[in-house]
């Protein structure tokens, strides 16, 4: 018999709270990064420093590498002219060292390996770079109106523009009528672990230890460049600290790790990409602008809204943020635009952060529609359960489990939001002007195929799991064996999950809250594969491997998960600082499989929309192109003093259509509508109505008393 | 220049010749292969390379190896061999408060972990010694570790980031260990009941 498709799970180990797996390696340090490992490191590595340009745009002239050559321990210095020649181009941000063009400030212009890092970084130091500068492009504000252009698609292969019904004519006939401009800065993942990697050319595989959320896709993306077969690149990420998108697809540094190893055959070449070097070679979040109009009736009910974004990418490699496919999902309304511009600039090349698209996207939606509750004289919450849509307003399709008015009642429940004043203003304590507000959060059920499972059957009853899954900190290492353990029917005790490897079955990236969902599929498909081949007492050594190509069945289905997010916040009164003392999310996500892993990826996501709300601001030297806020001390996240709190509550669900395991994805909704429920809440306290994140204390200075 | 210094990390004596302008986080991790101490950012700004030097917590990012010829660094690795850790005996056995991690999920990717573990230990031992921070009312006033409120504890540790976030698993941690009373403010548990185990 063959499993075509893998069939739902009961719910035994899935469901139950326990603690991480891996717990006991990080907690002592012994867990080993990218950069740390010593079967490599035995072999006496060379040490990677990378050069980075100083102009924007351009052309390299030469690079002078004779004084860094003469330094001790300096090894080699390549630069376009002697690195190893690479057999695609095509991926611009991956051509590495390939020509003379500058394409951004901070881009690879040279690369120092020497036997120590003291040597490296200084030898990168006395590397002269001489440049032809050409005039650049380098924000938004300097972009003129024709530099805007219409992507043939936005990120995830979304639609770039979509239109339903007549929204001007919608528009011009509302009773009542919002509109405003909404930003978002540019914003950097920032995970704690720098992306690394140390790599080896034996002269027919190359090995690489990377700091990735995907171990094939950097092995499938990479090889190609190399012009290698992929089965000649084994790619291992055992773990990986943080990522948040920026190690979702790999980046230009991985690319001059791998091509450095090729260059001196036989020895190991380790490189750590620098805190500040992060700013512009491993992605960001692009700088949003939303242009947000919505018409309604007198009670709330929207007639006509339209999302128009517009952002920056790229001239070397386009990265279009989706963000406002959110606008096409969430609520009702018979007229309806959606449309996304980027301009190409002179800049590092963007990519995913932490739901992209939804998180700027929400923020704008979210802010509007406490507008048009003023407006219109509605309690935010009613005004979004009014504007429920029975069907997804999109496709027309069912939803397979839209729980949103739930999420938004539990909370206000549990938030206490009854007694809230209406009126902004209304609560003085001491000092501070204290506020609450509400935001609503959605992050779409995505699901990859091509994941494949290895269950081995070994002594003693044991279970061998094997997929290039990733854990990125998300807990995927506890999950997938609580799933194994459920597919094949065992304890959890018994299975031996091995992940992180291109050796292991093939398996997409650990993003778009996906990778759980999409793994599990495949284990759960080779298991019950295992078992119609194998039996309930299979002898030791048999084997049997699951691909999951489709699943679920959900043609016709709209498959989304949903939240509320509510915030607290108190704005001094004559400092404009600002704190958030209360934060609840209540999220609709399916199966919650691990309550312990799950709650804190929602804790997770709340605390960076919170950093996202207050801090984060990537400010681009308009002269220069370079982010000036480049480390961790200029571009703030949240830290321990700002964080306090915070509770998380979730429905009680189980979502067959979307996983066997009943489970949607829980990495990134939390982030989702966080800073807006912040925006709303200190608007409420203050009267002041912030559009542009982050909300510094400099916009609630003078504020004006309320009539 | 290259000059030769002693290390002694985790109960571990080490001779070790570095550069002098090697700094200690790079010697004990590019000389030593003890990776325990993270590298975030180099800088001072993140706290991943936190260890306890010479019994006190410090970033060793930001100093050269050369000052430290004969100092004793305890890492995260190392620290169940401490007072109030499970002892030499049992080096596969955790301190408490990696215990406490584990128990209130105060970690999700790992990699500041370790740095939390040496800047928490290091901590509650200045508030021991009667240290104030910046949010302590009374400077007169002794200081005891179980007194440590919440505010405290996360004004105290604020010199270590979290980019995932798990700084409310790391408060409840450390104050379980500090032996205080339970956090005040709301549970910020599931409301659901964690089901028992099927088997």
């Amino acid at each position: 018999m063959t499993v075509q498709q893998a069939r739902p799970v009961p719910n035994r180990a899935v469901g139950i709270a326990s603690e991480r797996v891996d717990g006991r390696e990080k907690v002592t340090g012994l867990a080993t990064y990218a950069a740390e490992h010593r079967d490599l490191q035995l072999d006496d590595p060379l040490h990677a420093w990378m050069v980075t340009s100083t102009i924007a745009r351009g052309r390299v002239l030469r690079v002078d590498a004779s004084a860094a050559l003469a330094l001790p321990g300096v090894e080699r210095v390549l630069d376009h002219e002697n690195a190893p020649r690479a057999a695609s181009t095509d991926d611009r941000e991956l051509a590495v060292l390939q020509d003379d063009r500058v394409g951004f400030r901070g881009q690879i212009v040279a690369l120092v390996l020497a036997e120590t890092p003291e040597a490296a970084r200084e030898g990168a130091r006395l590397v002269s770079v001489h440049y032809d500068a050409e005039p650049a492009t380098v924000t938004l504000d300097a972009a003129g109106e024709d530099d805007f252009y219409a992507p043939e698609q936005v990120n995830a292969g979304h639609e770039t523009d979509l239109e339903q019904g007549d929204v001007e004519a919608g528009l011009a006939g509302a009773a009542v009528r919002v509109e405003g401009r909404y930003s978002t800065p540019a914003e950097h993942n920032s995970p704690m672990e720098p992306h690394a990697a140390t790599a080896r050319w034996d002269g027919s595989v190359l090995t690489m230890y990377d700091s990735t959320q995907a171990v094939h896709a950097v092995a499938a993306t990479l090889a190609p460049i190399l012009g290698l077969e992929q089965s000649q690149l084994r790619v291992l990420a055992p773990y990986v600290g943080g990522g948040f998108g920026s190690k979702g697809l790999p980046h230009a540094p991985e690319v001059a790790a791998a091509m450095a190893a090729m260059a001196v055959e036989g020895r190991p070449v380790k490189l750590v990409v620098t805190r500040q070097q992060m700013f512009a070679l491993t992605g960001y979040r692009p700088e949003t602008i939303s242009h947000v109009r919505i018409g309604a009736e007198p009670d709330g009910r929207i007639v006509a809204l339209e999302h128009a974004a517009i952002g920056g990418t790229s001239r070397i490699k386009e990265y279009a943020e989706q963000t406002a496919t959110a606008a096409r999902m969430m609520y009702a309304g018979e007229h309806r635009r959606t449309t996304h511009r980027v301009a190409a600039l002179d800049v590092a090349v963007p990519s995913w952060m932490r739901a992209p698209g939804e998180m700027p996207g929400m923020f704008a939606l979210e802010v509007a529609l406490d507008e048009l509750a003023e407006a219109c004289g509605v309690d935010p919450v009613d005004l979004r359960v009014r504007n429920e849509p029975e069907l997804d307003p999109e496709t027309g399709n069912p939803y397979n489990d839209r729980r949103l008015v739930e999420c938004l009642q539990r909370g206000a429940e549990r938030f206490g939001w009854a007694d809230r004043p209406t009126s902004p203003q209304a609560i003085v304590d001491g000092d501070w002007w204290v506020g609450t507000g509400v935001a609503s959060a959605t992050y779409p059920t995505l699901w990859m195929p091509g994941n494949t499972a290895r269950i081995t059957a070994d002594e003693d009853g044991r279970y061998g799991v094997a997929i290039g899954a990733v854990d990125i900190g998300t807990g995927a290492r506890t999950v997938l064996a609580q799933i194994a353990a459920d597919a094949l029917d065992v304890d959890v005790a018994s299975i031996d999950l091995a992940i992180g490897d291109t050796d292991l079955p093939a398996a997409t990236v650990a993003g778009g809250s996906a990778g759980t969902g999409s793994w599990g599929t495949a284990i759960v498909q080779a298991a019950q594969q295992f078992r119609a081949d194998h039996g309930d007492t299979p002898d030791p050594g048999v084997q049997t491997t699951g691909t999951a190509e489709s699943y679920p069945d959900s043609v016709g289905h709209a498959l989304h998960s949903f939240g509320a997010t509510f915030a607290e916040v108190r704005v001094h009164r004559w400092t404009g600082e600002l704190r958030v003392t209360r934060l609840l999310g209540v999220y609709s996500v399916g199966r919650v499989i691990n309550p312990t892993t799950a709650r804190s990826q929602f804790l997770g996501g709340l605390i960076m929309g919170l950093s996202g709300a207050l801090f984060e601001e990537s400010v681009r030297d308009s002269r220069f192109g370079h982010v000036v806020t480049q480390d961790l001390a200029t571009y703030h996240v949240a830290s321990h003093a700002d964080v306090r709190g915070l509770e998380v509550d979730w429905l009680d669900e189980e979502d067959h259509l979307a996983t066997p395991m009943g489970s949607r994805g829980v990495g990134e909704i939390g982030i989702v509508g966080t800073a807006a429920a912040i925006a709303n809440a200190a608007h409420h306290a203050t009267g002041v109505r912030v559009r542009d994140l982050p909300l510094t204390a400099d916009l609630f200075l003078d504020v004006p008393p309320l009539p | 220049m290259d000059t030769s210094i002693t290390l002694t990390v985790d109960g571990r004596r080490h001779d070790v010749v570095v550069d002098t302008r090697t700094t200690l986080l790079d010697a004990l991790r590019e000389r030593l292969a003890v990776t325990s101490a993270k590298k975030g950012c180099d800088h001072g700004q993140c706290g991943s390379c936190t260890v306890l030097l010479e019994g006190r917590r410090h970033l060793t990012c930001l100093t050269l190896a050369v000052a430290h010829d004969g100092d004793e660094i305890v890492t995260a690795a190392g620290v169940s061999a401490l007072e109030g850790g499970a002892g030499d005996d049992a080096p596969t056995s955790l301190h408490p408060l990696q215990e406490a991690f584990l128990a209130h999920d105060g970690l999700q990717c790992g990699y500041c972990t370790p740095g939390q573990v040496c800047s928490a230990i290091g901590m509650l031992d200045e508030a021991k010694q009667g240290h104030p921070s910046h949010v302590t009312d009374d400077l007169e006033e002794s200081v005891d570790p179980a007194d440590l409120d919440d505010d405290e504890v996360r004004e105290r540790m604020s010199g270590n980031l979290c980019r995932c976030g798990a700084y409310g698993g790391i408060v409840d941690a450390i104050r379980e260990v500090a032996g205080g009373a339970p956090r005040e403010g709301q549970p910020d548990r599931p409301a659901q009941p964690e089901r028992e185990a099927a088997r």
